[in-house]
């Protein structure tokens, strides 16, 4: 069961390296690269706390091996803020309060970001069903749509193109 | 959790991961979406010796029409149903039963394939490709061969017809016809979990509202996915109304086969089973005559 070398782009840096081929992707990024800022809950692919995007689409890192990452783009919490500014979908969570202990934030952000690359200008209800594979146990959802909703106003007005954007549906 | 070792090993086409199978026999597990292996290697309930990574196989993601048919690529993700408008407008019970597929996120990796091939009882595609009388095709060593869906299930959870060297490389469904239309209905506690109940129905009406086809299908009520023979044929030459609609879903919860837990009790499973039938053939006579 030897390790495997991977070669992976994390926010836009190349990071080498050699695995087990069970270490998931998850415990590579937050133990191997000390990117702690995605984060682990349920360990059973349920609460989405662990999401980053790969290739373009949200994905539960907890759920895909360090080696199936080989040669794709990956992006975390940390590559959100540019520069010292925040990515709209940051400050959208920031401006609307959307968050309380912070625990389910980077999945949530992410999953939205990779959501509004194709759907820029989504309905409420698009957005729950959106971000109905990511829980939240303090909020009641209300401010994270609202922070979604933000976002996507900015982003669209702004024709920015988010960070990490790609198809994320077929 | 931390899975026991592997090796992983990625095959490029569909010759390279027969031949690894071929390899390593009943050792090997092919890795698809992941979505459903993934956890069982975390939990060690499955401790496969090697991993053969598909999902390089890029012409095994594919949904297109020919012979009357629609091919779906067994590694279609989920997510391709979701947004396909072909899906949307010609297949709307695969629409329905894709959105009901774990989550959005889980759906940008999970694949077709992978959720009929798992044969998991609790998984979706199984009734509606039973309610379709769909087929799959295995590749192995000496080609392709194809297998009606009924024959791929077994009687045990979690098993299917396919041999150790060969791999589901696409699922046939049939194509609608005129006055045909299905439907999915599955009841779950929230979002992301397996269903309490899922019915699936499919039919198909002559000139006079005549019944010429049947199929229901039930997820999750039983140790593998259920075809509902009586209740099929109980509808076969008539038009479908209230009557024959509850005589069907009468047969259909007799055909469930329901364990209690922490989903439910038996009996309440079996009366969603009746209810969701009920629902399913509404809606698919529905769509047959022209609705949505």
């Amino acid at each position: 069961m030897s390790k495997q070398h991977i070669r992976v782009t994390i926010n836009g840096t190349v990071y080498e390296d050699d695995v087990e081929p069970r270490t998931l992707l998850v415990h590579w990024i937050r133990d191997g690269l000390h990117l702690t800022g995605t984060h682990i809950g349920c360990d059973t692919t349920s609460c989405g706390a662990c999401t980053v995007i790969v290739d373009g689409k949200a994905t539960k890192s907890c759920t895909m091996l360090a080696v199936q990452a080989d040669g794709r783009e990956v992006m975390t919490v940390e590559g959100l803020e540019q520069g010292g500014k925040l990515h709209p979908m940051q400050e959208g969570f920031h401006q609307m309060h959307a968050l309380q202990c912070g625990f389910c934030t980077p999945g949530m952000m992410l999953t939205s970001i990779a959501f509004l690359s194709r759907n820029p200008r989504p309905s409420e209800h698009e957005i729950r069903v959106a971000i109905s594979g990511n829980l939240c146990r303090c909020t009641g959802y209300v401010n994270i749509v609202k922070a979604v909703q933000y976002a996507a106003e900015k982003m669209a007005s702004s024709e920015q193109v988010p960070i990490g954007a790609g198809q994320g549906g077929e | 959790m931390i899975p026991g070792s592997f090796d992983y090993v990625v095959a490029h086409s569909v010759p390279e991961a027969v031949g690894l199978l071929e390899q390593h026999g009943d050792e090997a597990k092919i890795l698809a979406g992941g979505h459903s292996l993934i956890p069982l290697l975390r939990f060690r309930f499955a401790s496969p010796s090697v991993l053969v990574d598909i999902n390089r196989v890029a012409d095994l993601e594919y949904l297109r029409e020919a012979q009357g048919m629609l091919h779906i690529g067994a590694l279609t993700r989920e997510a391709a149903l979701d947004t396909s408008s072909l899906i949307a407008t010609r297949y709307p019970i695969l629409l329905d039963t894709s959105v009901g597929v774990a989550d959005p996120v889980v759906r940008n990796w999970a694949t077709v394939g992978g959720n009929i091939a798992h044969a998991d009882p609790a998984n979706d595609h199984p009734a509606t490709m039973l309610a379709l009388n769909a087929s799959v095709v295995a590749t192995g060593p000496g080609g392709e061969r194809v297998i009606p869906i009924e024959e791929f299930f077994t009687d045990s959870a979690f098993e299917t017809t396919l041999k150790p060297n060969e791999l589901l490389t696409e699922i046939r469904v049939p194509g609608p016809t005129e006055r045909s239309g299905g439907a999915y209905f599955k009841l779950e506690r929230k979002v992301g979990d397996y269903a309490i109940a899922g019915v699936a129905a499919y039919v198909t009406l002559d000139g006079n509202g005549l019944v010429t086809y049947a199929g229901i299908g039930l997820t999750n009520v039983g140790p593998h996915p259920i075809k509902a023979h009586d209740a099929s044929n109980s509808l076969l030459g008539k038009p479908l109304d209230d009557t024959t609609i509850h005589q069907a879903a009468d047969l259909a919860a007799a055909a469930a086969q329901p364990n209690s837990d922490d989903r439910g009790p038996a009996e309440y499973k079996r009366g969603m089973v009746r209810t969701l039938c009920v629902r399913a053939l509404r809606k698919a006579l529905e769509r047959a005559t022209g609705g949505k």
